[in-house]
């Protein structure tokens, strides 16, 4: 069967899979709706959350940017996995114990006020929008390159799935797909990392490989190190040694910054948090945190080395080939334009860091326009420069040198020579991840407006099947705004996600930080602190991405703060402003200090009942 | 006038709380300790010192190796010690609590 036949097969049967189990586990009530009854088993939710967090992003793009930026590249890897620890020591547990519906229940009911919740749903809504977009893209970038069909189409298509399952089984339904998602998405991630690790190394485990020996009939000689190669590959060609620290603008300060802010972000992100609301006790909470990062690791450990592999094996198979040399997957992906060749005529491809580079990468320009500049370019080459354009200079200063990042696990395993159906499956992983990771996020919008502010601000006689009802109409409308977002990108899409990490970093982070460990602090310096947090990233990233400040240095570093770390700052000044406040204004009523005393042991057996018992459980 | 039922009942469950929560920032201070030193440390910090080195006998420098696979492996150790020491913690806290209710009936048998 061919790749195409295939890749049909797997989608067609994935999706009839998740549909299946979507009617298995549909909901009729408000409980199930929003935290799946509170019965999901932990390893489950492990699996989910896992799914839940690695978006097409994390499928498709990040082995590609580990590959492009080397040391720097684990600032992704770190950031993406130790707000995890945060996550699983300062909140998920506590959270759990208090047990509502959704993160801005904790911050209205923790700060006693209303304002609190809104500015908690403001955020909400604005991060799980911001990421959504870019997911639904996902879905209709996955289904052109793999089915050829318009990424239009393909937006649809994912809508049309989300849409089903989402409003069948709520919570219930989007964690169980979720679960079956993981495989998916992780089998087909595996599969190509052993293969080409054993194609290089002679190692299948590709964590081993990448630090390994590389085999002689690869290296030409025997016994090098494959990094210590790569290492000597790219300084010959110009670029930075691959293992080499804080080159160019990721200095120290930066990748710690960058790296600390996706942390904190990471534990902020409220799709992430109300996963640990879904199992059953404050210990299943614990497991459940452990499990997902365990489930993570296995992508995340194996991504840089994909990213190492890919990297040694695109410049060892192109640098000084003819077009007859070129291998296969070249000529497959160049259709795509993710990668270009535009020679300077030795008629011998060469990709460097230099002015004589010859790969390029078609970025947003259309067919037409590359069509435009290959014309010239060939007429430059034909008339040895006297007429047309040198379609390099071109490129190179719109700044497309370089294939595209996506290419390095799009092309993996074409790189490594597999079989038909193991290319189609990649197309099934990526569809995985980004659906898996769509519901999550407007499960989250849902219960922000269905919850927190319709039922709790503007109708708390609601009835439960009123706000079932709301619930659905809003995953509903979110589904369609999102597809929307999808079809006609808002140009910013992908600066915006460093803004919902600094944005998360910058309010839920602390304020939930504080509302637990902290029975000192009141309303009003909360709300403050929040309101800073959020004003001084959104000013930072806003001003330094589209209106081109320049980022600071207060006077002393070399590099200005990346606004991708920017919600460092924002995080301290919330602190800050929440704890100077916090003496000049009252403690807590002392209903929400006995509140506090519950949340902080699990047994349930401390003096706070009274709040337990009034309220909706 | 002696402190009354209840008193006494919370006041002991109080103790019992407090003890458990200061226990639990204990071990949330060391584990977190460990977090920031494998990952903002190791990773990020001394990479550059540590990248002399290698992982053993691989290929991997010292530096580069935490930041793409070290710490990442730390980070789920250490969710896998709070987990476990936690619960403990917790079947100990439940203990505490007994007796202390155990005392209050031993005390006032009506």
């Amino acid at each position: 069967m061919s790749v195409t036949a295939w890749t049909y097969f797997f989608v067609a049967t994935s999706f009839t899979l998740y549909l299946s189990i979507a009617w298995l586990s549909r909901v009729r009530d408000t409980r199930g709706f929003y935290v799946a009854g509170r019965g999901v088993p932990s390893a489950a939710n492990g699996m989910a959350t896992a799914a839940d967090w690695m978006s097409a992003a994390s499928f498709i793009s990040m082995a590609g940017l580990i590959s492009a930026m080397g040391y720097a590249g684990g600032v992704y890897l770190m950031g993406w996995t130790g707000g995890y620890v945060l996550l699983a020591l300062l909140l998920a547990p506590y959270l759990r114990k208090f047990g509502h519906y959704t993160v801005p229940d904790f911050v209205g009911d923790r700060y006693d006020s209303n304002w609190a919740r809104l500015v908690a749903v403001i955020c909400a809504i604005f991060v799980s929008f911001t990421y959504v977009a870019g997911q639904m893209r996902g879905v209709g970038v996955v289904f052109s390159r793999f089915l050829e069909v318009d990424i239009n189409v393909g937006v649809v298509i994912g809508m049309a799935i989300v849409f089903i399952y989402a409003t069948l089984g709520g919570m219930k339904g989007i964690t169980w797909t979720q679960v079956a998602q993981y495989w998916v998405l992780i089998t087909a991630f595996l599969i190509p990392a052993f293969a080409i690790s054993f194609k290089l190394t002679g190692t299948p485990l590709p964590q081993a490989g990448l630090g390994g020996v590389l085999r002689p009939e690869v290296a030409g000689e025997s016994g090098v190190y494959l990094l210590e190669k790569l290492n000597a590959i790219q300084s010959d060609l110009g670029f930075n040694r691959y293992t080499d620290t804080f080159t160019g603008a990721w200095d120290k300060v930066n990748v710690f910054c960058v790296a600390l802010a996706l942390m904190l972000g990471t534990a902020g992100l409220p799709h992430v948090i109300v996963r640990f609301y879904t199992v059953k006790s404050v210990k299943a909470a614990r497991w459940s945190a452990f499990w997902a990062l365990l489930f993570i690791a296995c992508l995340y450990l194996t991504a840089p080395a994909v990213a190492g592999f890919a990297r040694y094996y695109m410049i060892d198979s192109l640098n000084g080939k003819s077009a007859e040399e070129l291998p296969s997957w070249f000529v497959n992906w160049e259709r795509t334009s993710l990668i270009l060749w535009l020679d300077d005529g030795d008629g011998l491809v060469r990709y460097s860091a230099r002015e004589d580079n010859e790969i390029f990468r078609g970025g947003p320009l259309t067919a037409s326009d590359l069509g435009r500049i290959r014309v010239d370019h060939q007429l430059w080459m034909d008339s040895e420069g006297a007429r047309g354009v040198d379609g390099r200079e071109v490129l190179r200063a719109r700044g497309l040198s370089g294939p595209d990042n996506d290419i390095i696990v799009l092309a993996t395993p074409e790189m490594a020579e597999l079989a038909n159906w193991i290319i189609a499956l990649m197309a099934a992983g990526g569809l995985a991840a980004a659906l898996s990771t769509a519901s999550g996020l407007l499960l989250v919008i849902s219960s922000s407006v269905a919850h927190d502010l319709y039922y709790r601000v503007i109708n708390p006689q609601a009835t439960e099947k009123n706000r079932l009802l709301v619930g659905r109409s809003v995953i509903g409308i979110a589904v369609v705004v999102a597809g929307v977002f999808g079809i006609y990108p808002p140009g910013f899409v992908s600066q915006v996600v460093a803004f919902a990490f600094g944005l998360a970093a910058a309010s839920f982070f602390p304020t939930i930080v504080l509302g637990i460990f902290s029975k000192r602090v009141g309303t009003w310096p909360a709300i403050a602190g929040m309101t800073a947090g959020i004003g001084f990233t959104s000013f930072y990233i806003v001003a330094c991405v589209f209106f081109g400040m320049q980022p600071w240095t207060f006077g002393v570093l070399e590099h200005g703060i990346n606004p991708q770390g920017i919600g460092v700052l924002g995080m301290l000044l919330n602190f800050a402003v929440t704890l100077g406040l916090t003496p000049f204004f009252p403690a807590p009523r002392e209903e929400i200090q006995d509140m506090i005393d519950s949340v902080r042991e699990p047994e349930g057996a401390g003096p706070a009942t009274v709040i337990e018992a009034s309220m909706d459980h | 006038m002696g402190k009354t039922k209840t008193d006494v009942h919370r006041s002991a469950l109080r103790k019992a709380l407090d003890a458990y929560w200061f226990r639990n920032l204990l071990i949330l201070r060391a584990l977190l300790l460990v977090w920031a030193v494998a990952g903002l440390g190791c990773g990020v910090l001394f990479a550059d010192r540590l990248n002399e080195y290698h992982f053993f006998n691989t290929g991997y420098p010292l530096g580069f190796w935490f930041a793409h696979q070290g710490s990442i492996i730390v980070f789920v150790l250490v969710i896998l010690v709070y987990c476990l020491s936690m619960n403990a913690l917790d079947r100990k806290h439940h203990r505490e609590i007994e007796i202390a209710r155990d005392q209050e009936r031993a005390e006032d048998p009506s």
